[in-house]
């Protein structure tokens, strides 16, 4: 049995993206949640699983007890970091395809501005880091910019991926940012800015990496069929997989450093959907550095390994080039929430909603999951 | 003047304390499968060739070329703060395992020949590579 056309997403929701929220993660995942139950046409206990995203909010128990849900058939915890929110979509699929629920609600909050909560010190008490925590942390190599910065400088060398490569990345992010009035970053930047942005992980700038934001997303994941009268277009999940690159918890022990978990997962998804790259008219690829997008880029056959950085240039992502990719800005200059705002965006452009950054026509589309050390996952998505 | 903060230490970990006693003693070590011989890094429970959790320590040459590297510029600890900028360096060790230390010299390319330094600093041993 596929997965493909069973499951569709019905509610998208979103409290806005700040930083210095005033609220717990716990109440910024409570109003997304809210939101895409509302948007999805439904009451709170019509829900009948739910899989929780984030290090420290609402479980599954809190949704039961404030939804007042009856009779709740499922729940899980994903633990890949940024690649979980669309590896959950994996997930509610298989729930609502083989009968098991009718609507799973995915959401997530966060509210990451205290010092201690930023990055370079919250992974440390997971386990996904084990080794990190143990042999690379004592050296200095502590946040996700240091650790992922290898990878990058292993691909400039090998391949000749530049400055502006990365920089062609931070620009078309930050224009899609410009037109949506939900992004945080507002200023215009051009690749200079993005050159001389100070260094923080060589060859990582500032302008490199994504954001530490604060807020809530959320989804529901329905049945295909209750997708139907549900008011607002149908969004159906036509391909979706997840993958772990070896050395899933270790990147310095990972045979290629250049190669993520994703390029295990995207050929099958591609299979699932009965599409091609080709065929994809918007991308929303996790951006939690400039390099993550070039590297899945490649990584799920848009163009060969090597070539990501050349694709990336004159424009291609832009709104107007030939794969507009994080139309809403993206982590790098929309808002992080570990991407659960790809998949709102992606759904928005699939049902004509996406406002000043509508791309014309859109009814075939991708979001995809960075998470940890290079779990991935992909999520083909088309109105239907 | 607020007080100079510690570098963080690794935690304790029974599976892996021979690899620091090790470092303690100057030596890179890493683990060998008893049963089938497959070498391992980091250390952990199984051969993922055999599955057997009966592993020996071997000490390494120390020998290998860099795979790749980068320049810390901003301290996400901390206890780095007075060390800006460091680099680290990812070495591919002669025994076809992995390291990552901190790198004693100018320029770095791909493949280029180090070897293994290994330095206490306040008591606690720490990885290190250079040119040879």
């Amino acid at each position: 049995m596929s997965l493909a056309d069973r499951a569709c997403v019905t509610g998208v929701g979103e409290t806005a993206y700040v930083r210095g929220a005033t609220r717990s993660a716990y109440e910024l995942q409570f109003e997304a949640a809210l939101a895409a139950v509302a948007d999805a046409g439904l009451s709170p206990r019509d829900i009948d699983g739910v899989i929780p995203i984030g290090i420290v909010s609402a479980i599954a128990e809190d949704f039961i007890d404030n939804f007042g849900i009856p009779d709740l058939h499922f729940s899980a915890v994903i633990p890949h970091g940024g690649a979980s929110p669309v590896m959950a979509l994996q997930a509610a699929a298989s729930m609502v395809a083989s009968g098991i629920c009718r609507h799973v609600l995915i959401a997530f909050g966060r509210n990451v501005s205290a010092a201690s909560n930023k990055a370079g010190a919250r992974i440390h008490a997971m386990p996904q880091f084990h080794y990190v925590t143990e042999f690379e942390h004592p050296l200095g190599n502590s946040a996700p910019a240091q650790i992922y910065a290898p990878m990058a400088r292993r691909h400039m060398e090998l391949y000749g991926t530049t400055v502006e490569h990365f920089g062609a990345v931070a620009v078309a992010c930050r224009e899609h940012a410009i037109l949506n009035e939900r992004a945080i970053m507002k200023k215009p930047m051009t690749l200079d800015d993005h050159r001389n942005s100070r260094m923080i992980a060589d060859p990582f700038r500032l302008f490199d990496c994504s954001l530490e934001s604060d807020g809530g997303a959320a989804v529901v994941v329905s049945a295909a069929e209750a997708g139907v009268d549900a008011p607002r277009p149908r969004v159906l999940i036509a391909g979706v997989a997840t993958g772990h690159p070896d050395s899933p918890a270790s990147i310095t022990q990972r045979p290629d450093m250049t190669s993520l978990g994703l390029a295990k997962a995207a050929p099958r998804a591609f299979a699932m959907a009965d599409v091609t790259p080709a065929d994809i008219q918007v991308a929303e690829i996790y951006d939690c550095f400039t390099y993550a997008v070039i590297r899945q880029l490649e990584d799920m056959g848009f163009c060969n390994k090597g070539e990501g950085g050349p694709f990336v240039a004159d424009g291609r992502l832009r709104l107007g080039g030939a794969l507009p990719t994080n139309t809403h800005g993206g982590l790098l200059s929309q808002a992080h929430v570990w991407g659960v705002n790809h998949i709102v965006e992606l759904v928005r452009q699939l049902r004509g909603e996406a406002g000043p950054a509508q791309v014309a026509d859109a009814v075939l589309g991708l979001v995809t999951g960075y998470g940890d050390l290079g779990d991935g996952a992909i999520a083909i998505m088309r109105r239907g | 003047m607020s007080e100079p903060v510690s570098r963080p230490s690794p935690p304790e970990n029974a599976l892996s304390a021979p690899y620091w006693e090790g470092l303690y003693r100057g030596e890179l070590r890493y683990q060998v499968c008893m049963q089938c011989g497959t070498a391992r890094h980091y250390p952990r429970l199984l051969c993922s060739a055999c599955y057997d959790n009966r592993a020996r320590w071997q000490v390494a040459s120390g020998r290998g070329s860099v795979h790749s590297w980068t320049v810390a510029h901003y301290a996400y600890h901390p206890g780095f703060a007075n060390e800006l900028p460091y680099t680290l360096v990812t070495v591919d060790l002669e025994e076809g395992l992995r390291a990552l230390g901190r790198w004693y010299g100018d320029g770095l390319a791909i493949g280029m020949p180090v070897v293994a330094r290994i330095e206490q600093r306040d008591g606690s041993p720490e990885l290190g590579f250079e040119p040879r």
